[in-house]
């Protein structure tokens, strides 16, 4: 068995290849003009990357179960429910669609504020267990997954087709202004995540043995959750969602790397992360010529493999 | 000294513990005995901070276990609970490794590892400290846990029901460490049992309750006589003693 810290190697090195692959492939048209655009698609591909599988990879030490993402919390349909009930009520001439700045802002506090209030009113009676939790979120996810087809339904065909772009996870048209405040807000979560990597460690262990050795448990819970809703909410705000990456991700940094160490599975799954989608990005300029988005990629193959990991699971229970 | 002032815990209408009072006498093994349902694994659950208390309240050494920083709190108290089923794949070595965390945070120095090398060394383990938990009996799963906590290096260690699953010889291996740790390191533990021979046999003072309530604390052989005994199990239990030892003979006993 290779030491991990020579599978990270690989991993980083494999990941440099693509983004080297992807910035100067085949450049056409004044390098001057299409190579600082590809450097902003690489660099909005990076953060979107680590923010996911970091925000993956903590939310499912909290809950104690590795086929859950932010995702089934109901995050990203709160993004597509905001999203449609401005073209729905304003229109897209609205200053809501035009300003990015503005939908970006109105996206990410919908969609924390929705996690905060999730997690406020489950948390403040007794404690409750975190299947409630989640399944209240799954619950209110699919409701509001209906809301926006219900109103898809009957919004205006034109009005939809605009929607629709925006409703699915794309690098191609980047949106440039919202690159660095995305930056920094990750940045700013990662500072602080990075300094609770030795907490998660000691979580994985269960309520009572991370009480029992000092962790503040219930306290950090709810910070990891909050502090996964943001990025997860940045990374959709700036791309789109991607539901299945931070799942694949996250799972093959776990079998990979056979380690309880967190600060090991979460750069692990960054760059798997990041190759994924760089590579992804590539295949798709490259190989499929624009015929298919990167989304439809890693939600194929991550739903063939989120099938895989369940039929895995229940064998193994039964 | 742990002091438990006026303890109760209800859950919904069913009240678990009530109005307990009592002190834990250091250096010394204190066993909570009592039916099914009568509250021990509750009441140590509050004392250990792993369950709010509804009233009352927990002192350590006079000072107010509420307000206690969790991390101070958890280099002067180690608690394991009965059942420990871990979703990670750890070794024997890693596991007992995390019972440093409240002095290391993860980042473990010199004294670390020979406190580690001492609890492995301790519960028989050195020579499988490299085998996943996975791999091991529930005998020697349960031996990791207690070494994790040993090489917490706590003044107090609470353990509920640590002999849960075990064979008679882990359990006696394990009660004769527990009395080691007593004796020749002055630790003070407190452990929920089921077995009250075992009780009787291995501990300092017992701590009867029943149906939430306090019905007896004191010395063992106080506790360990047919007439307290029918207080807390409604039962007749004849008492033999054998080689020095109480021991309750009740597998015949009429009710």
């Amino acid at each position: 068995m290779r030491k991990n810290s020579t599978k990270l190697i690989i991993l980083a090195v494999i990941a440099i290849i693509c983004m080297l692959l992807f910035a100067f492939y085949n450049i056409q048209g004044g390098f001057s003009y299409a190579f600082p655009k590809r450097l902003e698609r690489l660099f909005a591909m990076v953060i979107t990357g680590t923010a996911i599988a970091y925000a993956t990879v903590a939310f499912q030490t909290v809950t104690h179960n590795r086929l859950l993402t932010p995702s089934v919390m109901g995050i990203d349909s709160m993004y597509e429910i905001v999203q449609t009930i401005i073209y729905f009520s304003l229109g897209s001439s609205s200053i809501f669609v035009v300003s990015r700045y503005l939908n970006f802002g109105v996206s990410i506090i919908a969609m924390v504020l929705f996690a905060l209030v999730l997690y406020r009113f489950l948390f403040r009676a007794d404690k409750h267990p975190i299947f409630l939790l989640l399944l209240a979120g799954m619950i209110i996810g699919t409701l509001l997954g209906s809301l926006v087809t219900f109103m898809q339904v009957i919004i205006d065909p034109v009005e939809y087709e605009s929607l629709q772009a925006r409703l699915f996870a794309s690098f191609m048209n980047v949106k440039t202004e919202l690159l660095f405040i995305s930056a920094g807000i990750v940045i700013l979560a990662f500072l602080y995540g990075t300094r609770i990597l030795h907490k998660l460690d000691v979580m994985s262990l269960g309520r009572d043995n991370a009480i029992n050795l000092g962790i503040n448990y219930d306290k950090m819970v709810l910070r990891i959750l909050i502090l996964s809703s943001i990025l997860i909410a940045v990374s959709t705000a700036l791309v789109g969602p991607i539901t299945f990456l931070g799942l694949i991700v996250s799972n093959l940094a776990y079998q990979y790397f056979a380690t309880y160490k967190h600060w090991v599975l979460i750069v692990g799954a960054s760059l798997i992360s990041i190759i994924a989608l760089v590579g992804g990005q590539f295949l798709v300029l490259h190989v499929f010529h624009l015929s298919t988005t990167i989304s439809v990629i890693i939600n194929f193959i991550g739903g063939l493999y989120f099938i895989y990991l369940l039929l895995k699971e229940s064998r193994k229970a039964g | 000294m742990i002091e438990i002032k006026g303890l109760s815990k209800s859950f919904g209408k069913k009240t678990v513990v009530e109005d307990v009072t009592l002190k834990i006498q250091a250096k010394a093994i204190t066993s909570f005995i009592g039916p099914n349902g009568a509250g021990k694994s509750t009441l140590l659950s509050m004392v250990s901070r792993l369950l709010d208390a509804d009233t009352g309240e927990v002192l350590l050494d006079q000072s107010d276990v509420k307000k206690m920083k969790s991390d101070s709190f958890a280099k002067r108290v180690a608690i394991l609970k009965q059942t420990n089923h871990l979703n990670i794949r750890l070794t024997v070595r890693e596991l007992v490794s995390f019972g440093r965390y409240p002095y290391s945070k993860g980042r473990l120095n010199e004294a670390d590892h020979k406190f580690v090398d001492q609890a492995l060394e301790y519960m028989n383990l050195t020579d499988m400290q490299d085998k996943f938990l996975d791999e091991l009996s529930g005998g020697q799963k349960q031996r990791a846990f207690i070494s994790m906590v040993i090489a917490q290096d706590t003044d107090y260690i609470l353990l509920d029901e640590p002999l849960n699953n075990l064979d008679m010889k882990h359990s006696v291996q394990i009660m004769k460490i527990l009395r080691k740790l007593v004796d020749e390191l002055g630790k003070t533990v407190v452990i929920v049992l089921h077995d009250i021979n075992f009780a009787s046999v291995y501990s300092d003072r017992i701590v009867a309750l029943k149906n939430g309530r306090l019905v007896k604390d004191g010395p063992t052989h106080e506790i360990i006589n047919s007439t307290a005994l029918r207080e807390v199990y409604d039962m007749d239990i004849p008492v033999q003693v054998q080689d020095g030892c109480r021991i309750c003979v009740y597998f015949n006993s009429h009710n």
